[in-house]
């Protein structure tokens, strides 16, 4: 089976091994599993059914698409994520890339606990970053809103910039600032002329991701929102009514193709290193 | 506290031009002013706003409530932290747990067999489109997928369809008929909220353990198999010790993840709350945020145990 001698090495391949069948049929029924859901949400929003969730759909339209686009509380509540998303991605980008650019290359006492800091917000569970700041909003008398939602969702996605300029600046060697600066660059020359051009890409690809992961958010999101609704929000409290559900279908697959497609983007600009993805929401 | 002095020291005199060189040249020789510079906003952030906010926190998990006037009063007591043992909300716990618990080892046997035919039987783009396709779901919107899960569920539905076209309509009644798994219906089961949980995180045990399964060298397996090793024994003795910090490392985000939310319990299930919707609705309809403060911190002592363990299980260095 192993049709190594023209390469050389083995590992470059093109085909290895076939899989037992027992392991081929376990790994495909467990990619079907992840894929079925998300495409009958897609299908129902094209379900002339109005408001059960009959298997198969009667007939298909397009008409749901129109209605929903004239509902102005969608509209507002895509504007409100759309900001929210925005205002904790500029700050989440700022400050991640300011402490990664701290925390590379150098080693010092109490690092690793800063680091461990930076991950904490998403390796413990969403709500106790939102249960949190509603009890410090609460304590400093703080009424929430646009600001309360963006602050808890920058505090979420500072790890997602800081993780994919820190993986971008791994592979950049110290030498090439030392040569700049050996070359008469001082050091905001050296940044701007060295090290930003290669943390471009890096930087974009953390910005596509953390507004990905700010517009799709909920849980901390309902803890900070106080009356202010974002689509998710909007799309759970759409749950308990049947009257609209062929409006949320539709809200359900465009929010779907609003939090995949920008991932797509962030993988294609780092697939050299496949840095992104793996450290969880 | 200066561990940079190693490198080569070419400040030759360059007379400096202007403030911003002036800025540099004193950057340069201060490191520790520059590390400073640097951390200072971010540092600022997490130790204010978030570890700020966790201190708030547990401040007011030691409020008082009054249950007949419904007022919160700061008057430090412990009566919420002794509430967490009573009957009512040691279910609760208990129920969570065992949830988190049974998701962990679901996701850990359906994300297994994923992980391993991605990482040893696929090659170039087609590990590349295989890999993107876990990566996908992962992040696709976490409230679209509970949401395709009360569709996919509900009576009449394509669960129930498919169950019918099969013929299987007596199995999927018996299973429901048992006792802890079942319920009247697929969405008000444990075991149909077993399914949206696992769902929702099995990309975060795939991808961690895809991660571990890569990383061990071709070298060895080949070794194995030199030394008379069977498949299945190579697997066994080489490649399972091998990747199970992995399997660890995905079993943080199953675990902790499970253990945290407060959506899908509302959504599918049977009733009776999780420690979740029991802070939502804490905070929220009863207005006692001493008490939902006092339940956050149980996720928080749990997951702590948890990730020293998993720290010793080797779990660190798979992530």
């Amino acid at each position: 089976m192993r049709s190594s001698a023209k390469a050389g090495k083995p590992r470059s391949t093109r085909h290895g091994p076939r899989a037992p069948w027992p392991l081929r049929l376990a790994a495909w029924a467990g990619l079907l599993f992840l894929h079925v859901p998300i495409a009958l949400v897609a299908l129902y929003a094209f379900s002339t059914e109005e408001s059960a969730f009959g298997f198969p759909p009667p007939g298909l339209t397009l008409r749901w698409f129109g209605e929903a686009l004239g509902r102005s509380d969608i509209w507002s509540a895509v504007a409100l994520s759309g900001k929210v998303a925005l205002m904790a991605t500029i700050s989440a980008v700022v400050l991640g890339t300011l402490a990664a650019l701290a925390l590379s290359h150098r080693t010092f006492r109490g690092k690793d606990l800063i680091a461990m800091g930076f991950i904490l917000p998403i390796a413990l569970p969403g709500i106790i970053t939102g249960i949190a700041l509603h009890a410090a909003f609460r304590l400093g008398e703080i009424t929430p809103g646009f600001w309360t939602i963006a602050l808890g969702h920058t505090t979420f996605c500072i790890v997602v910039a800081y993780n994919n300029v820190v993986a971008r600046l791994r592979r950049l060697p110290p030498s090439l600032v030392e040569a700049a600066m050996d070359l008469g660059a001082d050091h905001f020359a050296a940044f701007r002329t060295v090290v930003l051009p290669q943390l471009g890409t890096a930087l974009l690809a953390g910005a596509i991701l953390a507004f990905g992961l700010s517009f799709d958010e909920i849980i901390v999101t309902t803890f900070t929102a106080g009356h202010e609704r974002t689509l998710p929000i909007w799309l759970l409290n759409q749950l308990g009514r049947p009257r609209d559900v062929p409006i949320t279908n539709v809200v359900a697959i465009l929010v779907m193709a609003a939090s995949t497609l920008p991932i797509l983007a962030a993988w294609w600009l780092t697939r050299s290193s496949h840095d992104i993805g793996g450290s969880g929401k | 506290m200066t561990t940079e002095d190693a490198q080569p020291a070419h400040q030759r005199g360059a007379a400096p031009r202007g403030a911003l060189r002036r800025i540099s040249t004193v950057l340069f020789r201060r490191r520790l002013l520059a590390l400073w510079l640097l951390l200072t906003p971010p540092m600022l952030w997490l130790g204010v706003v978030y570890l700020g906010s966790l201190l708030a926190m547990l401040w007011q998990s030691a409020y008082s409530f009054d249950d007949f006037s419904m007022v919160v009063t700061p008057e430090l007591t412990l009566a919420n932290y002794r509430a967490l043992f009573h009957g009512v909300n040691l279910d609760i716990i208990v129920r969570t747990v065992a949830m988190a618990a049974a998701v962990t080892v679901g996701s850990a046997l359906i994300g297994f067999p994923v992980a391993y035919y991605i990482a040893r039987y696929t090659r170039g783009a087609v590990k590349g489109v295989l890999y993107a396709s876990v990566m996908l779901p992962m992040w696709a919107s976490y409230i679209v997928k509970a949401y395709a899960w009360t569709v996919i569920l509900a009576q009449g539905g394509v669960v129930y369809w498919v169950v019918n076209l099969l013929g299987l309509r007596e199995v999927l009644d018996g299973v429901l008929a048992l006792p802890v798994v079942g319920g009247s219906s697929l969405s008000t089961s444990n075991l149909g909220r077993f399914l949206v949980f696992t769902y929702v995180w099995l990309p975060f045990m795939i991808l961690p353990i895809y991660a571990a399964i890569e990383r061990v060298p071709e070298s060895l397996l080949q070794a194995s198999a030199d030394l008379g090793a069977r498949p299945w024994q190579t697997f066994r003795t080489v490649i399972l010790p091998l990747t199970f910090p992995g399997v660890v490392a995905g079993s943080i985000f199953t675990f902790s993840l499970t253990l945290g939310d407060y959506i899908i319990p509302q959504l599918v299930g049977p009733p009776g709350y999780f420690i979740g919707t029991m802070v939502n609705t804490q905070q929220g309809s009863v207005g006692n945020l001493p008490m939902a403060a006092a339940f956050t911190v149980v996720p928080i002592v749990i997951i702590g145990g948890y990730l020293a363990l998993a720290r010793r299980l080797g779990a660190f260095d798979a992530l």
